[in-house]
């Protein structure tokens, strides 16, 4: 057992949902305990869809348990069929359904419906809802793509001369962080390239277009979680190529543009010449300064963690002082850029390591998901939104991509507007008895009523902490108060290493000045 | 002003109104989700869920657009290892109370609380609560309930956990009888019935859930306890069982059902009723004053309720003789016959009741109808919004103060809210 107060992903059937909700004309029928249908609120509520998720579920109770819970999946995956009429029927158990093993995929096949039935088996006591979306849309893609494969061995045709290139936009599911605008932006993108969309899946495909993918030049995979495993087997049976880079950041996407040209055959000069982005000039102008080795905290999902990491140390100035994922199928690339900023990598699903991270770390802002909200408002850290999971706000009415060269402006904005900006800092850090410009404060410009608390000093001793307790003198304390309080949770952290390297019992005002002599950044 | 105490006009026990009883598709939730607002009234009590990722997920879902310091709720994931009986269940379960009591060396009482992974697999929590307690004590309380979906509805998930409350409360010292109000109100509405019960002189009252996990309310022979809600069959039984006597009313929603709870715990008390009058009567006056200017907007408007958490009934009656709406058909998830007996009394004669659900057949239903507005879960409300319906969504009912004289309005206001907003919205 798992000691759970927050949980960054869903069950898997979450995950499988997702693909489902978000393409047409295919209907899942799910055997899973009443109440499991608190999933449909998921898109109804926190994306606002204005349709029921195309999901059956079976919703067994105990008494069913006494009888037949096999027949009463096969009523219900007949009356989704005679209900909906759909293209392609999905079958498959929840967490509960799955340990009274009636399968869902046998039962259906019984019924000899007239469409295919992709059954798909997702361990739920072992995989998460990432795993379970790339699972669904990889067997999805095998069952209704494979049947125009072309022989093993067959090599592509070349493209006719004059006919542009294109391209399958693959991995955007019902559910995601700003997949809806990540798309608009990238397929405006690759238009300017002159590169065609083929099929963008699973968001808005139906069977049909999913068993056209193999028509396309070559994939963009825009989320590796999601679509990484289904791309593999479009380039072994199809010998489609597909993109590696995400673009995310301003340089990411520069790279992502030379990378689609490439495997189009096409010029990327223009489109790299007059791309409109606001990030690199906001970020060169002087007002900006004071970002320079702010200290981050970077979590997500490994895709979105990454390329923030990059753009938070190349386009921001910041310091990445900590960078993690909870995709563990992801750890690689994790591991490697952490590797690039020299800091440890931290791959958990566990909230509570995360947070004792935090801890440790004392950051001076954390990118991370709706989870690192509320580690940020225990203690009292500056907090942006950067991957899923998220609730309502962050399926906003406005164009908010996070790809592309709007998505950087987007970017830009969304990190900068939690700091204290640069007068009320400096302030802060002259003048600390103002009455209305308290220390510890929240920044002015986020207005009254986001009063958060502020974790100072020692709330809570992470395990690997400081080894020996130091007493504080109290000048030295009250001198540590002097230091604005966003940077004095490091500096108290600091200071207290410092005097257990160098043996000090008492931390004197020397000590504290020693230390910072010491660790001057 | 034309205000009078109403007499529930008890028809000669009129024969039981037929009941349409579906089974198929049900769009609820699990009693699991009672944990959202349980863990705000009792302030010093954790709920640990031993469940599913799935579990852990409901729940955040629920509760995560608030952003908490401290959540007082959590889930014990069971993995592959707790169900191939590679760790021993219950060696794992002291792991993670263990650690979970370090981190929050505040908790008082902590609920182990049961999903439909834990029941299918026959986790006995109930003794794993025992022994925990023993460990604990006195330090901390351990007491188990189910909130699983294949037992539970929503609602029940409060009625399972009160239930498991009743044995741990003390028994009554005196002789003296005592008045218990059972099911979780709104803190600003269990003081308003504080101060009527104090002004009709009956003094020792107690509610369940306290506030407190220290402050269990004594249980004894000398007990008569009042619903505040419909759902809490099994607490009811178990109170009973320590020899706690119901008191038979309609729920406090509206002026009407207000005063006949509040008469059937002055009757039980001998309070006389002219003394009854004039406490009563001015927040009668003020009341009904207050809900004047929802029915001219509701009356005559036909609504259509799915079942969602047994106060469908209630409500309906309230909606029908206070605000003169139509009821087209009132869903509920569950019906216990005698606790609604005097709610089902007054109801209309031909009303539709529904218990149990198979979604699509409703939803056809409701279509067919086209009613005014439609009261349903979440996972309805837009979509039905989307086909042109007016919709209420019915969590809020449970969320929101509606119970008692003061809040009478505010109760018919979220029904009018909705209706208001799609007269007003131009684009």
């Amino acid at each position: 057992m798992q000691l759970t107060v927050w949980t960054y992903e869903g069950p898997p059937h979450v995950g499988a949902m997702r693909v489902v909700t978000g393409m047409e004309g295919l209907h899942y029928v799910l055997h899973a305990p009443q109440g499991d249908t608190y999933a449909d609120l998921l898109f109804t509520m926190i994306e606002r869809r204005d349709r029921r998720p195309p999901v059956t579920y079976t919703t067994f109770s105990a008494r069913d348990l006494g009888g037949d819970t096999a027949e009463l999946f096969k009523t219900a995956a007949q009356n989704a069929y005679d209900r909906f009429k759909p293209q392609t029927m999905l079958v498959g158990a929840s967490c509960t359904g799955s340990l009274i093993q009636d399968d869902p995929g046998g039962l259906a096949r019984a019924l000899h419906l007239p469409i295919p039935v992709v059954a798909v088996d997702l361990p739920a006591y072992q995989r998460k809802e990432n795993w379970g979306a790339a699972e669904t849309f990889y067997q999805l893609v095998r069952a209704l793509a494979g049947p125009s494969a072309p022989a093993p061995g067959t090599s592509r045709p070349e493209r006719a001369a004059g006919v542009p290139a294109r391209c399958n936009l693959l991995g955007p599911t019902a559910l995601g962080f700003r997949h809806r605008d990540d798309i608009v932006e990238i397929t405006s993108l690759l238009t300017k390239l002159g590169i065609d969309v083929n099929v963008t899946a699973p968001m808005g495909a139906s069977p049909a277009d999913i068993a056209r993918l193999g028509e396309a030049d070559f994939n963009v995979v825009l989320y590796p979680e999601i679509a990484g495993q289904a791309a593999s087997w479009l380039q072994r049976t199809f010998g489609q190529p597909f993109t590696k880079i995400v673009p995310i950041g301003v340089s990411a996407t520069r790279e992502f543009v030379a990378e689609v040209a490439k495997l189009a055959g096409v010029d990327a000069s223009a489109t790299l010449a007059s791309a409109c982005t606001r990030l690199p000039w906001y970020s060169r102008s002087v007002d900006s300064t004071y970002l320079t080795g702010k200290r981050v905290f970077i979590f997500g999902d490994a895709t979105h963690a990454v390329a923030a990491a990059r753009i938070a140390s190349d386009e921001l100035g910041f310091k990445v002082v900590g960078l993690g994922t909870y995709s563990r199928e992801f750890g690689r690339e994790i591991r490697d850029a952490a590797k690039r900023y020299d800091v440890e990598p931290l791959i958990t699903d566990d909230y509570l390591e995360v947070e004792a991270k935090v801890a440790e770390l004392q950051p001076e802002l954390v990118l991370g998901t709706q989870m690192e909200r509320h580690i940020a408002k225990r203690l009292g850290v500056p907090c942006a939104v950067i991957s899923a999971p998220v609730h309502v706000q962050d399926f906003p009415a406005r164009y908010a991509p996070q790809m592309g060269f709007e998505g950087a402006n987007v970017i830009f904005d969304t990190w900068v507007h939690p700091l204290m900006m640069g007068l009320e800092e400096h302030l802060l850090a002259m003048f600390k008895d103002d009455f209305e410009f308290k220390d510890g404060a929240v920044p002015s410009h986020l207005g009254a009523g986001h009063s958060t608390p502020v974790a100072d000093g020692p709330v809570q001793a992470p395990p690997n902490a400081s080894n020996i307790a130091v007493v504080w003198a109290v000048d030295a304390e009250k001198e540590l108060y002097k230091i604005p309080f966003f940077v004095r949770g490091k500096a108290r952290r600091n200071t207290e290493r410092f005097a257990n390297e160098n043996g000090v019992a008492t931390i004197t005002i020397e000590t504290l000045y020693y230390a910072k002599a010491h660790y001057a950044r | 002003m034309n205000v009078h105490v109403q007499d529930c006009p008890v028809a000669a026990d009129v024969a039981p109104k037929p009941v349409r009883r579906e089974s198929g598709q049900r769009e609820v939730f699990c009693g699991l989700t009672g944990i959202v607002w349980l863990h705000r009234k009792i302030q010093d009590a954790f709920f640990l869920v031993v469940g599913s990722r799935t579990c852990a997920h409901l729940i955040q879902s629920a509760a995560g657009v608030m952003i908490f310091a401290e959540p007082r709720f959590a889930t014990a994931i069971m993995e592959e290892k707790d169900l191939a009986g590679l760790t021993d269940a219950n060696d794992e379960l002291d792991r993670i109370v263990a650690q979970l009591i370090a981190r929050r060396p505040d908790i008082r009482l902590l609920f182990l609380v049961g999903s439909c992974p834990s029941e299918v697999i026959k986790l006995d929590l109930s003794r794993a609560a025992l022994r925990l307690s023993q460990k604990f004590s006195p330090a901390v309380r351990i007491l188990n309930y189910s909130g699983s979906g294949i037992e539970t509805t929503f609602t029940q998930g409060e009625d399972a956990c009160l239930a498991s409350l009743v044995p741990a409360a003390p028994p009554t010292r005196t002789s003296e009888d005592q008045l218990l109000i059972v099911g979780s109100l709104a803190d600003v509405v269990e003081d308003q019935f504080i101060r009527l019960f104090d002004a009709l002189g009956i003094g020792r009252v107690q509610f369940l859930p306290p506030r407190k996990a220290s402050a269990l309310p004594a249980i004894g022979p000398n007990t008569r306890f009042l619903l505040a809600q419909p759902f809490l069959a099994d607490t009811a039984r178990a109170l009973e069982d320590r020899g706690a006597v119901r008191l038979a009313a309609p729920f406090p929603l509206g002026v009407e059902g207000t005063t006949a709870w509040l008469r059937a715990a002055a009757d039980a008390s001998g309070v006389a009723p002219a003394l009854f009058e004039a406490v009563t009567q001015p927040h009668r006056v003020r009341a009904e004053r207050a809900l004047l200017r929802y029915r001219d907007h509701l009356g005559g408007r036909r609504i259509f309720l799915f079942p969602d958490s047994q106060l469908e009934i209630p409500l309906a009656r309230f909606l029908s003789r206070e605000l003169s709406m139509q009821l087209v058909e009132v869903g509920t998830p569950y019906l216990h016959r005698e606790h609604l007996a005097e709610e089902l009394r007054l109801l209309p004669d031909d009303v539709v009741l529904s218990e149990g659900q198979d979604v699509d057949l409703q939803l056809d239903r409701c279509r067919m109808a086209r009613p005014d507005l439609v009261v349903c879960g979440l996972g309805l409300a837009n979509p039905l919004e989307a086909e042109g319906m007016t919709t209420k969504w019915s969590i809020e009912l449970v969320f929101t103060p509606i119970q008692g004289y003061e809040q009478a309005a505010d109760l018919a206001e979220l029904f009018a809210r909705p209706l208001v907003r799609r007269a007003k919205l131009v684009a």
